[in-house]
């Protein structure tokens, strides 16, 4: 199912210009905001820290304090042997990062986006994702891929894909998205200190976001598990699964639908692969209707691969078909007016939602 | 200025529109390199007298080069290096490119143009010098820093502005953007974003003019294809790939190097362990030359050189043109760690002042012809902003065009029924 609608001028504007202000109300009472920016670049300095194996590889992550800031102060303080301004040579670096991870040392790559990384791809999947497996378990990959993932805005076609399904779909690789900051902090910890290679999928318009946290949060021991999905609001009407940007606004189509009696529960995936199958499946037997929504190509989508899951566990559960929404099946274009109407917008999950009720989409 | 002691100037500074400051002295971690006085660097001359005698394909070729550039020089001491016509068109085609580009940075930041946005400042002399000496059908493949090659190749500026900001009307129809620029008509292949991505791209269509001679038998057709990339591509392994496959199957392209110095914030110095980048296509077989990128006449005659020996099927060159960007990597960019010394001293080496300077001094224009032009590009520029603002957006339905070019997708012909049961397209030269 394709959600394509036009967004309203100016929420889409605001949304460009500056970054929103969460309203989550799940957390716990939580006195500090932290932008995911903040988040991440704590995570790797605490990771820099505790562990001296620990470097980060990237264009532009030194001198120009990252090309979205993420790595900013790292140079100064771990120096140019721990964080390496690399030429521009993806497929070099990587590969160079995946034979260091071989003996032993844990890089952190830095994709400056993840649509560059479709010029390393070979390293990661072939040098990195199966050779834990084409060597019977002697050599362990422990190396994680980061970078913005995903439609930035007015990036074109070469610059907006959305790689989750890609890797996802890869065994030997653990390929997370974050939402929250608190997200973005334990699951890239969590990565870090992981002995398989994890391609970690972050947003570039989240950057700026800011998301409160919790002291447990911000201590330096803090991770999350891997392959587990976060119920970010509770409900019991319709399930309504997404991951990175995308969980924004179901939260936000959340809101509209209470106002019209739906209460939805959203989940944040976390962790593509290993996929929550056992958390979508438990919310899916509680409120028998779903919702996938991504903002990558439908096909073949992690959309998909959700609603098989569904289909093979808890099909007798299902009261209506599965719903899934997704960008536009067409290469992202630059034009304003049609790259709004080739990402899904929070009406396009609002009408989804209302459609498994069998209500009015009006 | 009598011709006596015009033919004087000339004769003693044959290529030169610059003061003969060595580029070198501002550029502390780069071994200094001695002054052109003629085209490319004087250390590949210096080889040439060690190796006349050694002509190998290697050294060889390079030799070539230069002597003939040498008898050039000495055969037309009293003539200049253009026409008058000549003159005026490259400084319309450099204004047109600095105007153009300047006004992008005005609409970028009134909110007009979005996303990623890629100027040119200070590097039209390479654009201008190379591309204006190509015919139609030569086709151009460049990176996202591509305004200004569309430009040159003879996209309308109207069509370049139209397709910034995002309307129907544009070169590529709202659909592409700042990065990916093509047309059809001008064989201007791209507008790639991906550093490298495009130099394949462009050994294709060498590849395919020289089909097209050997294979489908067009005699012809000599059709030369440039690739313009900066100097961080030059560490890519893609670059290295097609300099092999050009010189192997000696391809009619011309590899031109913009070293910039700077890949946004990465500095070539820090990035390369061999920062001389001309000196790579020998390895690979073809010349390779170093030019000074800030002087368009200088460039211009590299360029002939290099795009003669395509056309006549001596293969390909690699051409390292030493260049600034005025402005940071981006409009997004905040150029912070370039020494500001460094950008005024390239300032001070405008190719559109200096070619300026060279026409006035040599009388081929006065102020009044160059203030016409400048005039007459303002207005060009005004133009093309009012057109691309009251062209309409890309109405909702163009969203799923064009994915395919087969009209269904499926493999379904215009006729409505599907292709593989035409016996017309299945039948071929396959004996069955």
């Amino acid at each position: 199912m394709l959600g394509i609608v036009r967004q309203k001028m100016l929420e889409q504007s605001l949304k460009k210009i500056r970054p929103a202000v969460s309203v989550l109300r799940s957390y716990s009472s939580a006195a500090k905001q932290m932008t995911v920016r903040e988040a991440l670049n704590s995570a790797l300095d605490d990771e820099m820290s505790a562990d001296s194996k620990v470097f980060l590889m990237g264009e532009e992550v030194g001198e120009y304090q990252g090309a979205y800031k993420i790595t900013k102060g790292l140079l100064d303080k771990y120096g140019p042997e721990r964080v390496l301004d690399t030429p521009i040579t993806e497929a070099g670096f990587t590969g160079i990062a995946v034979g260091a991870a071989y003996y032993g040392v844990k890089p952190v790559v830095e994709f400056m986006t993840f649509n560059f990384s479709m010029q390393a791809i070979d390293h990661i999947i072939n040098s990195a994702a199966k050779t834990n497996y084409m060597s019977s378990g002697r050599i362990s990959v422990p190396i994680v891929f980061r970078g913005p993932n995903g439609a930035a805005a007015g990036v074109g076609a070469q610059h907006s894909q959305c790689y989750a399904a890609w890797y996802a779909s890869c065994p030997g690789l653990k390929v997370l998205a974050p939402y929250s900051s608190e997200d973005a902090r334990g699951l890239l910890k969590a990565g870090i200190r992981d002995p398989d290679p994890v391609v970690f999928l972050e947003n570039e318009l989240l950057y700026g976001e800011s998301f409160p946290v919790s002291d447990e949060v911000l201590d330096s021991s803090f991770c999350l598990p891997i392959g587990k999905a976060k119920i970010e609001r509770k409900g019991k009407d319709v399930t309504i699964a997404a991951y990175s940007k995308m969980v924004g606004y179901a939260l936000k189509a959340a809101e509209t639908l209470e106002k019209d009696g739906i209460d939805a529960e959203v989940i944040n995936l976390r962790s593509i692969r290993p996929l929550d199958r056992s958390t979508i499946n438990a919310s899916v037997r509680k409120t028998n209707r779903l919702v996938t929504v991504e903002e990558a190509f439908p096909q073949h989508g992690v959309g998909a691969e959700i609603c098989a899951s569904i289909v093979e566990e808890s099909f007798a559960y299902l009261d209506a078909p599965v719903e899934r929404i997704a960008g536009a099946d067409v290469p992202m274009p630059y034009a304003a007016n049609l790259e709004r109407m080739a990402v899904p917008q929070v009406e396009d999950i609002v009408r989804a939602a209302k459609r498994t009720c069998y209500r009015s989409v009006s | 200025m009598n011709s006596a002691s015009c033919a004087a100037k000339i004769s003693t500074q044959p290529f030169s529109l610059n003061p003969t400051s060595p580029a070198s002295h501002d550029r502390p971690l780069v071994s200094p390199k001695p002054t052109s006085l003629f085209l490319g660097s004087t250390r590949k001359l210096r080889l040439s007298s060690s190796s006349k005698l050694n002509l190998h394909r290697r050294s060889g070729t390079v030799v070539a080069v230069s002597d003939v550039v040498k008898q050039k020089k000495s055969k037309s001491t009293h003539s200049l290096l253009i026409t008058k016509e000549e003159g005026l068109e490259l400084y319309e085609d450099m204004i047109l490119g600095r105007a153009f580009e300047d006004m992008c940075a005005q609409m970028y930041y009134r909110g007009k143009m979005f996303g990623f946005v890629h100027l040119y400042n200070g590097q039209e002399a390479v654009s201008t010098g190379f591309i204006k000496l190509l015919k139609q059908q030569d086709s151009v493949v460049s990176t996202y820093r591509d305004h200004v090659h569309a430009l040159s190749k003879g996209v309308p500026a109207r069509a370049v502005m139209s397709e910034l900001f995002g309307k129907t009307t544009g070169c590529c129809r709202g659909q592409g953007g700042s990065m990916h620029m093509f047309s059809r008509e001008h064989n201007l292949l791209g507008g790639f974003a991906f550093i490298g991505e495009g130099i394949p791209v462009a050994t294709g269509a060498a590849f395919t003019s020289k089909y097209k001679r050997e294979v489908l038998k067009e005699a012809d057709c000599d059709h030369v294809t440039l690739a313009f990339f900066g100097d961080g591509t030059c560490n890519n392994g893609q670059f290295f790939e097609c300099l092999n496959m050009a010189a192997l199957w000696k391809l009619p392209i011309v590899f031109v190097v913009e070293n910039n110095l700077w890949a946004i914030g990465m500095s070539h110095l820090r990035a390369t362990s061999d920062p001389q980048i001309y000196k790579k296509g020998p390895a690979f077989g073809m010349p390779g030359i170093h030019v000074d990128g800030m002087d368009v006449l200088k460039v211009r005659e590299v360029a002939k050189e290099a795009i003669g020996r395509a056309r006549r099927g001596e293969g390909p060159t690699l051409v390292e043109c030493e260049t600034y960007r005025f402005r940071g990597h981006s409009l997004a960019d905040p150029d912070e760690l370039r020494d500001p010394a460094e950008k005024a001293h390239y300032a001070a080496r405008d190719p559109i002042t200096a070619l300026k300077k060279y026409l006035i001094e040599n009388s081929l224009a006065s102020e009044a012809d160059l203030k016409a032009i400048d005039k007459k590009i303002d207005e060009v520029v005004e133009d093309a902003v009012e057109f691309a603002d009251e062209s309409p957006v890309p109405s909702q339905s163009q969203l799923l065009e064009n994915v395919f070019a087969d009209p269904k997708g499926f493999g379904i012909g215009p006729d409505g029924r599907y292709r593989c049961e035409d016996p017309k397209f299945t039948e071929g030269t396959a004996h069955v």
